[in-house]
């Protein structure tokens, strides 16, 4: 609907966007951060809109007795506030008594559970009075009038945040929620480097609570974190700047910027990283000779699209038509801006149908988007990769380098061999 | 407030997105907040549709809160005209705009466009899916149907009720246009699935109308019968008797001959039902679960056209309570009405089947309590929109339901071996379907475990234990239920080899 360029001296050429935004809401990470706390529980209060939808999103997973739910507002609910408070205890109360193993809970707010302003902190609070010591309650929102999609991980963080231990000892602090494998990867690399103590945010489990002061030293595992980053500072922590790190030039960049804050010499950072770099090295060169000159072409979805476009720019050769991401928070990808193309064409926020005109006119190799638009364009003959993918993979680090371009060449790889 | 993990049905505006989505050159603009586009997968993953649904979403966020977002629902229906030019709109609110009070019909008809503009109050607290579908249909019908011809052909009808994300719509479709097109029927309008509004103007020109899925087209017959008196079929034409009934009653609406129709080639489903390698197909107990109009149908097939014996029946469409709650008496057994899902699993763990025959939810207690099944009803994963055609009406779904109910059972002969040489090696208790695979599966027991934790343990001897062994292991866990059940009820303190013998005879009619 608006669209407001406005151009840098070099480096891309950023415009703001408004209009109909095909995104998901934060809710849907909790598909993915339950997974990674292991004895969390995720309760959305919501509406049966709010259950289908991580019912749709969470796919199989639905019936693997996971540790998310939904409790639905009726319209008894909507009545009165009072009612409701005493209607959200006797759900947790029903929860935990199923489920005696949760130490902690989080209170999702959604939609109808923000317009009708139901006081989710309050209650959590009070629950968290109640329950202690077992079990400590946490609210924070999952909306789509507050978060998209990734944004959910945001504020899931941002509130974990103010329970962390206060400590004066120099710590590394890395924060986004990363598969286990690549965190291990990580927390082995940092250690060679002789960074220490490194720790992780979200912990594996409640009760590893990373201690935070004005000692530690914050570098981001994800692109999305500025409501994290944000209560990080508060509690005096300092972070460090770096691009993401997706590619092995990335991994390269965020390692080697964790080892400047800390004094590493850069000697012992190459020592470290060359076997890493050499395996991505060899593991992209497959992948570069299909992606080398094809041009690509990304809608917003998680905010990951800067540093993958980043990747795929300079590390696989190809050639960006436009790159959409949901929110640009300038700062924090200041180092993966100044590392694309001059010119490139990066739009912020959304008008569905508007983007849609210009990917079509484009007629890009590859176009990184929702499922609500990847079959769409590929009945209009355009090759696809549907994004929500790159939330569920590893992609982070030297070792997964491969697999991560993987993800864009498959899809073109598969319509070169299909004949009928 | 309902603590949920799964849900049978959407809210109601997935029921509308069904509609439209199914329609040519109509458009929804839909007041929701950001997020609820989510629905736009459901189309383009599950079904597999190559083009988007035909809807706008307002996607508003916090900012827009305060007088904005009516303008913004404005904008966006007035931006959905100019570029897709429909024949007509439906708006309305997904579950937050409803609480927003925006009047999306108020601010449409301000807009003053040359096309109708319908506004949906689809109560998203109250009502669910397919309560949602209905109604669109029935305010589509409602506003869109012209007049009722001046003369009708008798023999012309409608068909009322297929739409986008229905299990098997787009094969039932064709196989009853099949049965039609026999009895020289007339096909005026199919609706919603690929009509137009233009279409729908067209209602009144057909003598009468066959509805396919009374949760969606019910409403909308009914008011048509009413105001253009058009009667209604709605005699669900699944397994070959429903599928002869049904025949039988277009035939007499069209005032045509039956006969050569239900003399033609029909179905391969009675005569392979007749076959000896059907006959342990006998009386195995049968578990139904799923919307109304596919529950009642296949119960009605598994007892009447296959033999087996209908031991549970419930759906989840509260609407249709009292259709499921009849065929359930015939069946002499009591209905389960519920959409929570774990009270589905307890009803299943409690009654033992051999076969579960439900949605997606039922296939995976069902694969939980290592039980076969079959999925007859949405909701459905992806496998269920299957690339080749696969009906559940007409004499061809006859076919395709002989198929699905007894292919995840053993074979009768494979059955029979199993029973006689279950020590040999090859032919061990934990031995799966040999079309399913080697791999052994959960056994039965599991079941019993899960379901009445309540109930205070039971100790087996070891020599009766020993002797349960002994007991395929297909009924074993209903064998070890029943006499639980039955030393419990006599306060019995240990069971015993004579235990056992003596639940089986009690339990043995």
């Amino acid at each position: 609907m608006t669209a407001l360029a406005s151009p840098v001296a070099c480096g891309p050429e950023i415009r703001f966007e408004r209009g109909q935004r095909a995104v998901f809401c934060g809710l849907t990470s909790i598909v993915w951060l339950h997974r990674k706390i292991q004895d969390a529980f995720f309760l959305v209060v919501g509406s049966r809109t709010c259950a289908h939808l991580i019912q749709s999103a969470a796919g199989v997973m639905i019936f693997a007795e996971p540790r998310f739910a939904t409790a639905i507002i009726e319209e008894r609910d909507l009545a009165g506030l009072a009612d409701a408070h005493e209607e959200l205890d006797r759900v947790v109360r029903r929860l935990l008594e199923r489920r005696p193993d949760i130490r902690l809970l989080f209170l999702v707010g959604s939609c109808p559970s923000e317009v009708i302003k139901l006081d989710l902190g309050r209650a959590a609070a009070r629950l968290s009075a109640d329950l202690a010591p077992a079990v400590r309650v946490l609210s924070y929102s999952g909306s789509g009038i507050e978060t998209t999609f990734t944004q959910g991980e945001d504020a899931c963080l941002a509130a974990l945040v103010p329970d962390l231990p206060r400590d004066e000892a120099a710590s590394l602090l890395v924060v986004g929620a990363l598969a286990d494998v690549v965190e291990d990867q990580f927390a082995r690399l940092l250690t060679d480097l002789g960074i220490g103590p490194v720790r992780f945010l979200p912990g594996r489990r409640a009760a590893e609570r990373a201690p935070v002061g004005p000692n530690t030293r914050y570098l981001l595992a994800q692109p999305f974190l500025t409501e994290t980053a944000r209560a990080l500072e508060e509690r005096g922590a300092v972070r460090i700047p770096a691009p993401f790190p997706l590619g092995a030039e990335g991994t390269t960049l965020w390692l080697a910027a964790a080892a400047r804050a800390f004094g590493v010499a850069p000697a012992r950072v190459v020592a470290v990283t060359e076997p890493g770099r050499a395996r991505a090295a060899r593991a992209l060169t497959a992948h570069r000779a299909r992606l080398a000159g094809k041009r690509v072409f990304l809608f917003p979805d998680s905010q990951l699209e800067v540093p993958l476009a980043r990747f795929l720019s300079r590390e696989m050769g190809a050639a960006l038509i436009e790159v959409g991401t949901p929110y640009l928070h300038r700062t924090h990808l200041a180092e993966d801006l100044a590392l694309l193309p001059d010119g490139t064409a990066v739009t912020e926020g959304q008008s569905l149908d508007d983007q849609l005109d210009r990917c079509r006119a484009a007629r890009p190799d590859l176009t990184v988007c929702g499922l609500g638009l990847a079959n769409p364009l590929e009945g209009e003959d355009l090759v696809t990769k549907w994004s929500i993918e790159l939330l569920f993979t590893p992609i982070q680090g030297y070792e997964q380098a491969g697999d991560l371009a993987g993800l864009f060449t498959r899809p073109l790889a598969r319509r070169a061999r299909l004949e009928a | 407030m309902q603590l949920t993990l799964w849900t049978y049905e959407g809210p109601p505006h997935i029921g509308a997105m069904r509609v439209a989505t199914a329609m040519r050159g109509l458009h929804y603009v839909l007041h929701a907040p950001q997020g609820d586009t989510y629905a736009d997968l459901l189309f383009t993953m599950i079904e597999r549709r190559d083009a988007r649904p035909p809807v706008t979403y307002t996607t508003f966020q916090a900012r827009d809160l305060g007088a904005d977002t009516a303008e913004i629902f404005k904008q966006a229906v007035a931006a959905a005209y100019e570029r897709f030019r429909p024949q007509a709109m439906i708006v309305g609110a997904s579950c937050t705009a409803e609480l927003l009070q925006d009047d999306p019909g108020g601010l449409s008809r301000a807009l003053g466009l040359p096309i109708p503009v319908i506004p949906l109050e689809l109560p998203a607290y109250q009502k669910k899916e397919n309560w949602g579908a209905s109604e669109t249909f029935y305010r589509l019908v409602r506003t869109l149907a012209g007049p009722p011809a001046a003369e009708r052909v008798q023999t012309s009808c409608n068909i009322l009720g297929p739409t986008a994300l229905g299990f098997r719509h787009r094969d039932d479709l064709r196989e009853v246009r099949g049965l039609l097109d026999g009895l020289g029927i007339a096909v005026n309008v199919v609706a919603p699935l690929g009509a137009a509004p233009a279409d729908l103007a067209r209602l009144g020109e057909a003598a009468f109308n066959v509805v396919l899925y009374p949760e969606v087209a019910r409403s909308a017959a009914q008011w048509l019968e009413r105001t253009h008196r058009q009667p209604f079929v709605e005699t669900a034409p699944i397994g070959v008797k429903g599928t002869v009934a049904f025949v039988e009653a277009v035939a007499a609406l069209a005032g045509v001959d039956p006969i050569p129709v239900l003399r033609a080639e029909g179905s391969r489903l009675p005569w392979y039902a007749r076959s000896v390698d059907s006959t342990y197909l006998t009386g195995k107990r049968v578990f139904v679960f799923g919307d109304a109009t596919h529950a009642v149908a296949a119960a009605r097939v598994a007892a009447a056209e296959i033999g087996f014996s209908v031991v549970g029946l419930g759906t989840y469409s509260r609407e249709f309570a009292r259709e499921v709650r009849a065929e359930a008496a015939a069946h002499g057994i009591e209905a389960l009405i519920t959409d929570d899902y774990l009270a589905v699993e307890a009803a299943i763990a409690a009654a033992q089947p051999e076969l579960v025959l439900g949605t997606q939810m039922e296939r995976h207690i069902a694969k939980r309590l290592g039980i076969p099944c079959a999925v007859i009803s949405a909701p459905m994963h992806v496998q269920d929109v299957p690339a080749r055609h696969a009906p559940q009406m007409g004499f061809e779904g006859a076919n395709v339901l002989f198929d699905a109910f007894v292919h995840p059972l053993m074979m009768g002969l494979e059955e029979h071996l199993l029973a006689m040489f279950r020590d040999d090696p090859e032919f061990h208790d934990g031995a799966a379907p040999s079309h399913l695979g080697g791999g052994a599966r959960l056994e039965a027991e599991t079941a019993v475990l899960a379901a009445p934790a309540a109930a205070p343990p039971v100790v087996w001897s070891i020599e009766a234990e020993r002797e349960l062994k002994k007991v395929p292991f297909f009924v074993r866990g209903k064998a070890r239920h029943n006499t639980e059940l039955f030393a419990r009820e006599r306060a019995l303190p240990l069971i015993t080899v004579e235990t056992l013998y003596d639940a089986k005879a009690h339990f043995s009619r």
